[in-house]
């Protein structure tokens, strides 16, 4: 491909959208350290200004015609057929939109950070624009250029700003890097196998669409190996089982900000590349090896929130919450099938925006009291009333609570799923029972029971620390309330990015073949 | 047209300039020497500009008979080795002005390290290419046991010496095998005459050759020496060494092996063969570089490992092999450049080369922190820097030949090495470095790690400037 740059209407929105926290990092790289107070304003200035920009892109987001839209090609490495594409659809802006909620909530739920300020925004904001750049790529390589931007921020965020509990926070860091590292040592194997098979006839590329575009070329042997390859990646990303277990730990380790990121959004790309570009670009593959994903999947779900139901820590009970709520995507993505994709799509939106109300109440009430213990916690909601009712909304939400989000999107999951794979559905919706038992029992321990004397002094979030509660209660009651907003844009993402017609030419395959 | 002496004109110059600094250190005075360090610097940038000038105008042509190539492929080379070599004077000038003694002929001895390596890239025949050779390899004799009084560095000294002597012999051995088996040492005319029938005694002499070559470039099982040799050497030579003459032995082993030797029906065998060592090398090189407790050690088993991802791309050979090999080659100057550079301000200012040394170094100098960092997750291949583009090269195109085994070895050995790397930014950012001085760096130094660093940036968010320069090397070959 060697198209010239195509310009489409407003075309340098998701640039500016992308630049806006890489110049906020900038400005702050040459601010003297001593002024903390700056640096944390225009730290929020630049992610205000993503996060506008990105919301007047959702708004603006044209669903009728619906594919990419606000798309910028420029021809990057010409010999590798590497292009700087980007570009958002209905698949894509709401993780966009989510990343930069999940993003600028993030900056105010480190305000009271006081240790090594300058270098701590630096990489948050680095950290941001990279996740950022993976959802709005339209390119593998860009798309993956992005992802590894990611990985070294988060290390060295957990070794400094961490805390040590059950592990030790450089132990947490480790575990982290290197899982995500080898995982991606298997997705850059497919990658490379994916492009190389695609270039066959002598014009490479790693355009997603042109990718999709040239099925012929993958045979169904290639398109099983690299699916696997695949899974493997984008599998240990998202924390299915039995890949997960860097997933609790690590966010136990990191600091609030990055569990925040790391749950709401990092652990997304997976799901979103799965999509993207494992059933979109290789079907079959994704045919073949669905019934065993979706299995893996179930595990996930069931025996993270067993283990879930035993931990002591708060920030291990959502971390397995996470890794089981991720559950419900994998086997949703696993259903290959429209409805069960775009609530697939639709609970990572929700479970982002649960999953950083989560993290960053539990960063407050760990801040001010210094513990994460449930047992040693209790009675918060005494002396911390709007602590309590952000730890209640996102407790309620993660639970599926009709008026949520994620009850709206869990269900939209379960209708897809329930046709095709009914056992898988049953016991899916089975786990729903046992994270209402963990979610409720944390609840009562930690919020209600007897005021307690000891957490006396203690002051009710207030000021920029509200900002977290603020914005992610609101999303989660109108989105909950109004989920056309969320589900018609990624409705209209499924069906325009051409997601429906290979799902049902799948499904009918797998229909003949398998049954 | 062209006549010799235009074609020569960089390494007749650089011979010109190292016998001028050594006359130099003779004459002057002890202590009027100081002038020696920005002359050699600015004498090479002269020489670097000429090149670059010579690698896009300059004229294409074997001379002498095809006893000298004058193409770009050796022309890029010249410039990787003229950098490395600017790149090493620069941040050695603190640390040479602490020598002891001899610190005029140190300049002199890098220079004629340089020619060697320059004849080496550009020999269109055998025993030219193992005269360039032991230039090289005998000015390294000498720098690496520059601190005759420090036991360990006479001791490397001693060690390349021997193991070195023996290696050149090896390869000799081979050269002499192939003189007579066909009668000629020109490359041109040995690959035709050698083409099609594979005798013991061929096989022989190509097994020697790339055993005396492997022993340059720390191919496992030849790598042996190069831990103990880049711990004992002054840091600057050590730089030097990991990076210009790896890349000479490079430059070598694509024309000497690939293209000539390559061309007799041995080569389903002989890519087996280079198969196993490339994998040894890159998993023992990567799984030893773990516990290493001293930089420059670690910095040597990493080197060893890198080592190891280049012969991916000789096994894929090729253009699009060739090419992914002397973009990582160039690459590979700059990152390991800057993390040498680091170790030298290290070694000055602290004297020794301990990892725990380098703790605190983030509140103690945190712009060497920064290089640091960025130099070794460029080492290790992570996106946006330079190195991930260069295994990108390297490992599509043995994935393109089918050596996709070779190529997953390569990608997870390079995660592996994440995890060496980053337990040295570990220690950088998170240990208090106590009682430790501060490091400030200043000058050509700093010049040194800003720029190291800004290329391994550059090249990694933007490689088509490279990569087409790359690309024209590699094509002047065929």
């Amino acid at each position: 491909m060697t198209a010239l740059p195509t310009v489409s209407s407003m075309s340098m929105l998701l640039p500016f959208t992308l630049l806006a926290p890489l110049a906020a990092m900038l400005l702050i790289v040459f601010l003297p350290k001593e002024e903390t107070k700056t640096i944390k304003i225009i730290a929020a200035m630049g992610m205000l200004v993503s996060l506008v920009l990105s919301l007047y892109a959702f708004l603006n987001y044209q669903w009728e015609p619906g594919g990419m839209q606000y798309t910028l090609t420029i021809p990057w490495v010409p010999d590798l057929g590497v292009n700087l594409a980007l570009g958002v659809d209905g698949l894509s802006l709401p993780m966009l939109l989510l990343t930069n909620l999940i993003g600028f909530a993030s900056i105010y739920a480190s305000w009271n950070i006081d240790k090594r300020v300058k270098e701590f925004f630096v990489l948050l904001l680095i950290l941001i624009a990279g996740v950022m750049g993976t959802f709005i790529a339209r390119d593998l390589f860009i798309f993956f250029l992005f992802y590894e931007i990611v990985v070294i921020p988060i290390y060295i965020m957990v070794i400094i700003w961490g805390s040590t509990k059950r592990v030790t926070k450089e132990y947490a860091a480790m575990k982290l890097t290197i899982y995500l590292l080898i995982g991606s040592a298997f997705l850059l194997v497919g990658m490379v196998a994916l492009y190389l098979a695609a270039g066959a006839n002598g014009n490479p590329t790693f355009m997603f669409d042109q990718l999709s575009a040239r099925q012929d070329l993958y045979s169904p042997a290639f398109q099983k190996v690299a699916f696997a390859l695949m899974i493997v990646g984008f599998g240990s990303l998202i924390s299915m089982f039995p890949f997960h277990s860097w997933s609790p730990d690590g966010y136990a380790g990191a600091p609030t900000a990055v569990s925040m990121i790391h749950a709401g959004v990092l652990k997304k790309i997976g799901g979103y590349g799965l999509i993207r570009l494992g059933i979109y670009v290789l079907p079959v593959g994704a045919s073949f090896w669905a019934p065993y994903i979706a299995t893996l999947a179930v595990i996930s779900v069931l025996y993270a929130a067993f283990i879930a139901l035993a931990q002591k820590d708060l920030k291990y009970v959502v971390g397995y919450s996470s890794v089981s709520h991720m559950g419900y995507v994998i086997i949703a993505v696993a259903a290959l099938n429209p409805t069960a994709a775009t609530g697939a799509v639709g609970m990572m939106f929700a479970h982002g925006v649960m999953a950083a109300l989560f993290f960053s109440m539990i960063g407050f009430i760990y801040e001010k009291t210094h513990t994460r213990n449930i047992a040693d916690l209790g009675g918060l909601a005494h002396q911390m009333p709007r602590l309590a009712i952000g730890f209640m909304i996102a407790g309620m939400a993660s639970l599926g609570l009709p008026g949520t989000v994620n009850f709206i999107t869990e269900f939209t999951i379960f209708m897809g799923v329930i046709n095709v794979l009914p056992v898988h559905a049953i016991l899916g919706i089975a786990g729903i029972i046992f994270t209402a038992v963990y979610i409720l029992r944390t609840i009562a321990n930690v919020l209600f029971g007897p005021r307690r004397a000891e957490w006396d002094h203690l002051t009710d979030i207030r000021g920029p620390e509200l900002v977290p509660l603020v914005i992610f209660g609101f999303v989660i009651f109108f989105a909950g309330i109004f989920p056309n907003v969320l589900l018609g844009m990624i409705d209209s993402g499924v069906t325009s990015s051409g997601l429906a017609k290979v799902l049902e030419t799948v499904s009918q395959a797998k229909i003949g073949g398998l049954f | 047209m062209f006549n010799i002496t235009t074609v020569l004109t960089p390494e007749i110059a650089l011979a010109v300039l190292s016998l001028s600094l050594l006359a130099i250190g003779l004459l002057i005075p002890a202590g009027a020497r100081k002038g020696m360090m920005p002359l050699t610097v600015f004498s090479l940038m002269g020489v670097l500009g000429y090149t670059l000038y010579d690698f896009f105008y300059g004229p294409e042509a074997a001379f002498l008979g095809g006893l000298y190539m004058h193409d770009q492929f050796a022309v890029y080379f010249k410039i990787l080795f003229l950098a490395a070599a600017l790149l090493v004077v620069l941040s050695s000038g603190g640390y040479v002005q602490k020598l002891p003694k001899h610190r005029g002929e140190f300049y002199s001895l890098l220079l004629m390290a340089t020619l060697g390596m320059m004849l080496m890239a550009g020999a269109g025949e055998l025993i030219t290419m193992y005269v360039g050779l032991e230039l090289m390899t005998i000015s390294f004799y000498i720098l690496v046991a520059y601190l005759a009084e420090d036991a360990r560095s006479s001791e490397a000294g001693v060690k390349y010496l021997i193991l070195g002597a023996t290696s050149s012999a090896i390869l000799l051995y081979g050269i002499s095998l192939i003189y007579g088996l066909t009668g000629s040492t020109e490359l041109l005319e040995i690959a035709s005459k050698l083409s099609g029938n594979l005798t013991p005694a061929s096989l022989l002499a190509t097994v020697f050759i790339l055993a005396g070559l492997g022993f340059k470039i720390s191919l496992v099982p030849f790598h042996l020496w190069s831990p103990d040799i880049y711990e004992g050497a002054p840091t600057p030579v050590t730089a030097f060494l990991a990076i210009a003459s790896k890349a000479a032995a490079f430059a070598v082993l694509i024309r000497v092996y690939l293209l000539t030797m390559n061309s007799q029906t041995f080569s389903a065998t002989g890519q087996t063969l280079l198969f196993v060592l490339a994998a040894i090398t890159m998993i023992v090189g990567n799984l030893i570089a773990i516990p290493q407790t001293n930089i420059k050690r670690l910095l040597a088993f990493s080197s060893i490992a890198q080592a190891g991802y280049l012969m991916v791309g000789i096994i894929a050979g090729g253009i699009s092999g060739i090419k992914g090999v002397i973009f990582y080659a160039m690459i590979y100057v700059f990152a390991n450049m800057g993390a040498f550079a680091v170790a030298t301000l290290v070694a000055e200012k602290q004297g020794s080369s301990e990892i725990k040394d380098l703790s605190g170094f983030w509140h103690r100098s945190p712009l060497a922190t920064v290089v640091m960092t960025a130099s070794l997750l460029s080492l290790a291949g992570i996106p946006p820097l330079a190195g991930f583009v260069g295994k990108f090269y390297l490992f599509s195109a043995a994935m393109d030949q089918g050596n996709v085994a070779i190529a997953y070895i390569g990608f997870v050995m390079s995660m592996i090495s994440v995890y060496y790397y980053l337990s040295v930014v570990k220690v950088m950012f998170l240990a208090e470095g106590d009682g430790l001085p501060e490091v400030p760096v200043h000058g050509a130094m700093k010049f040194t790690m800003v720029f190291t660093m800004l290329i391994t940036i550059a090249i990694g968010l933007y490689p088509t400037p490279l990569a087409k320069m790359a690309i024209a090397a590699a094509q002047s070959l065929f």
